[in-house]
C-alpha cells in the first residue's frame, strides 16, 4: 500500500490519520541488529561498544551520535512557552538558553500547527529523523501541549523519533506518559548536584502550588532531577544531560555532576558554555557574570573524560531550529509559509532516502578508516606533544571548505597517533559575496587563537598573511582529504620542522567563544 | 476579588494560564489577561494566587 497522504491543519484537528492503520516500526537502514550485533556503519561510539538496541536508537539521531549529525537532521517545535522554574541565565522573552539561543524569539505554535510544520519539513527534508520539544520554556511545564503534539505526530508520522528537553522539576510526574508516547530520548538540564551551588543558579521554583526560593528550592529541584533520571533509566529511555558551565559558580562542580549522572545511567553529557551577553537581559547578563573561554570549557570537558560520554558537537540550537545541526532553515518554514504548503508525507520515499544516506555514511566511514590506517602506519613516537588545529569542512568529514565561506570551524586535538574532535567554534562569515570582509578577520583570529593551524580547501592571500601574523598556520595542501588524516599528516610535518629547527614550537593561548545569535547557514 | 495582569510587563510566557484553577486567564494579542468575573484570587483552592507565584516577572500581576 502507499503511505502517501495530503494533510491539512483541519484534518489534524479532526483527527484524520495520514497513514491508515499501517504504522510500521521505526525506519531501518543500517543492519545493526543482524548477525553478531555488529554493523559497518560506525560512529565514534559505534556498535562495538554499545548494545545493538541502543545503537539502533542513536544511529540516526544527530544529537546523540557525532557521526549522524553530518547526515541526519532534526527539528524543534516551539509549543511550550511556560516554565516552572527561573534560571539566572534565562530571560524568557528570548527562549530558554539551555536549548535555545537567546536573542531570537521563536514562533509559538499550537500542537496542530506544530504537526503541520513537522510534516511539511519532513517532506522537504527527507533526512529529518527527529522531532524535539525544547521550549522555549519547559516541555513538561506544558504537558498538554507537549503530549498532544506527540500524540498527533505518532498518528501521522510514526517513523519520526520523538525527544524532549526539560529542567526535570516535573519529570517524575510524567515518566509514564513519556514511555507511553514512545519518547526515544530525554534531555535534562542539570547544573548542580549540590543545592548550595544550585542556590546561585536558581532564584525560585514553582512546585506543589507554591513558589519556593533559596536552598530549599535547589534541594527540591535536585532531588526531582535525580529521581526523574533514575526513573527514565529504569524504563530504558535514553537520557542526555545538558549542563551550563558558569565560571566561578559550577565549573569545578560539573565534574561531580558528570559522575552523579553517569552513576544514574545517563547516556551522554553535554557541557555548554554560558551565554550571558548583557543585551539578552538575563540576571547573569545584567550582573556581569561572564561565560567561559574556549580553554576553560575544554578543561572541564577533558576532566570529565572517562565519566559519562561527552557530547562535543552541540550548537545550542533555538527552540524552533530546523535542519542539520549547525544550520538553521527555520525561516523557510514559518507558519505563514507552511499554511500554504500542500504536504505530501511519503513514508516509503523517506525510508528509501534514509537508507541511501545510511549507505553513503557506511561507505564514507570505511574510506575514513582506510585512510586513517595509512596515516597511523606512519608511526610517530609519542613525545607528549599535542596541539589544536581548526578545520574548515562543509560535509563528509573532509577538509573541503573555503576559509572565507566558513561560519564555524571544527577543532581537533592532534598528537602522535590521534586526532580527536574537541568541538566547534562559530565565527562571523569572513567572505561575503565573494570578497573578503577584512573587519571580520580579527574575530576569527580570536575564535581560533588557541590553534596552531587552520586546514582549509582554499584561502585568499590577505587572510593568509593575517593568520600567519597571528601565529596560526594556514594550510591548504590537504584539500579534500579526510580531516583526521589531514590533521595527522600536518602534525607529522610540523614535528619534522621542529626537529630540523625550521620552527620553534610555541604553546598557544586561549580563545574566545563567540556569543550571541547564530545568523549563518551551514553552506555559504 | 480579582487580579490584573499589567500588559506592558507580561512576557507572554503563558505560565500563569495553566496554573489558574478557575480558567480565568487567556491570551490576548501576545500577552495574557485575567477575566475578573472568574478570578477568585485562588481562594478555596490554594494558599496564594497561583498566577503570581508562577509569573517570572516581578509585580506583573496586581490587585485591582
Ligand atoms: S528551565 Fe529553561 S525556560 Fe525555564 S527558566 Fe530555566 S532556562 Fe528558562
Ligand atoms: S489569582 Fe488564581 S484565580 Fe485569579 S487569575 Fe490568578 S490563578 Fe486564576
Ligand atoms: S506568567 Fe506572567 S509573564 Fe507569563 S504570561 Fe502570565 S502574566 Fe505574562
Amino acid at each position: 500500500m502507499s503511505h502517501t497522504a495530503f494533510i491539512s491543519i483541519g484534518d489534524l484537528r479532526r483527527g484524520r490519520p495520514a497513514l491508515g492503520d499501517a504504522a510500521p516500526a521505526g525506519a531501518g537502514g543500517c543492519s545493526s541488529s543482524g548477525g553478531a550485533g555488529k554493523s559497518s556503519c560506525g560512529s565514534s561510539a559505534g556498535p562495538e561498544d554499545m548494545p545493538a538496541e541502543i545503537w539502533d536508537k542513536v544511529k540516526n539521531h544527530p544529537c546523540y551520535s557525532e557521526e549522524a549529525h553530518h547526515h541526519f537532521a532534526r527539528m524543534h517545535v516551539a509549543v511550550a512557552p511556560a516554565c516552572n522554574i527561573q534560571c539566572h541565565y534565562c530571560n524568557r522573552k528570548y527562549d530558554c538558553s539551555n536549548e535555545s539561543r537567546p536573542g531570537v524569539v521563536s514562533q509559538k505554535l499550537t500542537p496542530e500547527q506544530a504537526v503541520k510544520k513537522v510534516l511539511a519539513v519532513a517532506s522537504a527534508i527527507p533526512q529529518m529523523t527527529v522531532l524535539g520539544i525544547a521550549g522555549p520554556g519547559d516541555s513538561l511545564a506544558n504537558p498538554k501541549k507537549t503530549f498532544e503534539t506527540m500524540r498527533l505526530l505518532q498518528q501521522h508520522a510514526p517513523d519520526i523519533k520523538l525527544c524532549l528537553s526539560t529542567n526535570g522539576l516535573a519529570l517524575p510526574d510524567w515518566v509514564d506518559e513519556i514511555v507511553k508516547y514512545n519518547v526515544d530520548h530525554v534531555t535534562i538540564t542539570i547544573n548542580m548536584v549540590d543545592p548550595a551551588v544550585g542556590e546561585k543558579i536558581y532564584p525560585w521554583i514553582f512546585h506543589d502550588h507554591r513558589r519556593i526560593t533559596g536552598l530549599e528550592a535547589a534541594r527540591i529541584l535536585h532531588e526531582r532531577q535525580m529521581l526523574g533520571l533514575e526513573m527514565l533509566t529504569a524504563r530504558g529511555v535514553l537520557t542526555k544531560i545538558n549542563s551550563v558551565l558558569i565560571p566561578g559558580v559550577n565549573d569545578e562542580h560539573l565534574i561531580e555532576v558528570n559522575r552523579a549522572v553517569k552513576a544514574r545511567g545517563a547516556f551522554l553529557h553535554n557541557i555548554m558554555p554560558l551565554i550571558s551577553e548583557p543585551e539578552h537581559g538575563t540576571f547573569y547578563g545584567l550582573t556581569g557574570q561572564r561565560g567561559p573561554t574556549a580553554q576553560e570549557l575544554k578543561a572541564v570537558q577533558d576532566a570529565c573524560a572517562g565519566g559519562a560520554n561527552l557530547m562535543r558537537h552541540c550548537r545550542q540550537c533555538r527552540a524552533d531550529a530546523v535542519g542539520m545541526l549547525g544550520e538553521d532553515r527555520s525561516d523557510e518554514f514559518t507558519l505563514e509559509k507552511i499554511e500554504d504548503l500542500a504536504v505530501v508525507y511519503d513514508l516509503d520515499k523517506r525510508r528509501a532516502y534514509q537508507q541511501q544516506v545510511e549507505l553513503q555514511r557506511q561507505a564514507q566511514h570505511q574510506a575514513k578508516v582506510d585512510a586513517l590506517a595509512e596515516a597511523f602506519d606512519a608511526g610517530l613516537a609519542d613525545d607528549g606533544l599535542k596541539v589544536l588545529v581548526a578545520v574548515a569542512s562543509e560535509s563528509q568529514g573532509l577538509v573541503n571548505q573555503h576559509f572565507g565561506h566558513a561560519t564555524e570551524f571544527q577543532i581537533y586535538e592532534v598528537g602522535a597517533g590521534a586526532a580527536t574532535f574537541v568541538g566547534h567554534r562559530r565565527v562571523d562569515l569572513y567572505c561575503q559575496g565573494g570578497y573578503g570582509e577584512d573587519e571580520q578577520l580579527p574575530s576569527i583570529v580570536q575564535a581560533l587563537a588557541d590553534c596552531h593551524a587552520v586546514l582549509v580547501a582554499k584561502i585568499g592571500a590577505c587572510p593568509r598573511d593575517e593568520l600567519k601574523a597571528a601565529g596560526i598556520e594556514p594550510v591548504d595542501r590537504y584539500a579534500h582529504e579526510f580531516i583526521e588524516k589531514a590533521a595527522l599528516a600536518w602534525f607529522a610535518d610540523y614535528r619534522e620542522r621542529i626537529a630540523s629547527g625550521a620552527v620553534v614550537h610555541q604553546p598557544r593561548g586561549d580563545a574566545r567563544i563567540r556569543q550571541g545569535a547564530f545568523t549563518g547557514t551551514a553552506a555559504a | 476579588m480579582a487580579l490584573k495582569i499589567i500588559a506592558s510587563m507580561c512576557s507572554g510566557c503563558s505560565a500563569c494560564e495553566a496554573e489558574c484553577p478557575n480558567n480565568a486567564i487567556r491570551e490576548k494579542g501576545g500577552t495574557f489577561i485575567i477575566d475578573p468575573a472568574k478570578c477568585t484570587e485562588c481562594e478555596g483552592h490554594f494558599d496564594a494566587p497561583q498566577c503570581i507565584a508562577v509569573c517570572p516577572v516581578d509585580n506583573c500581576i496586581k490587585k485591582v
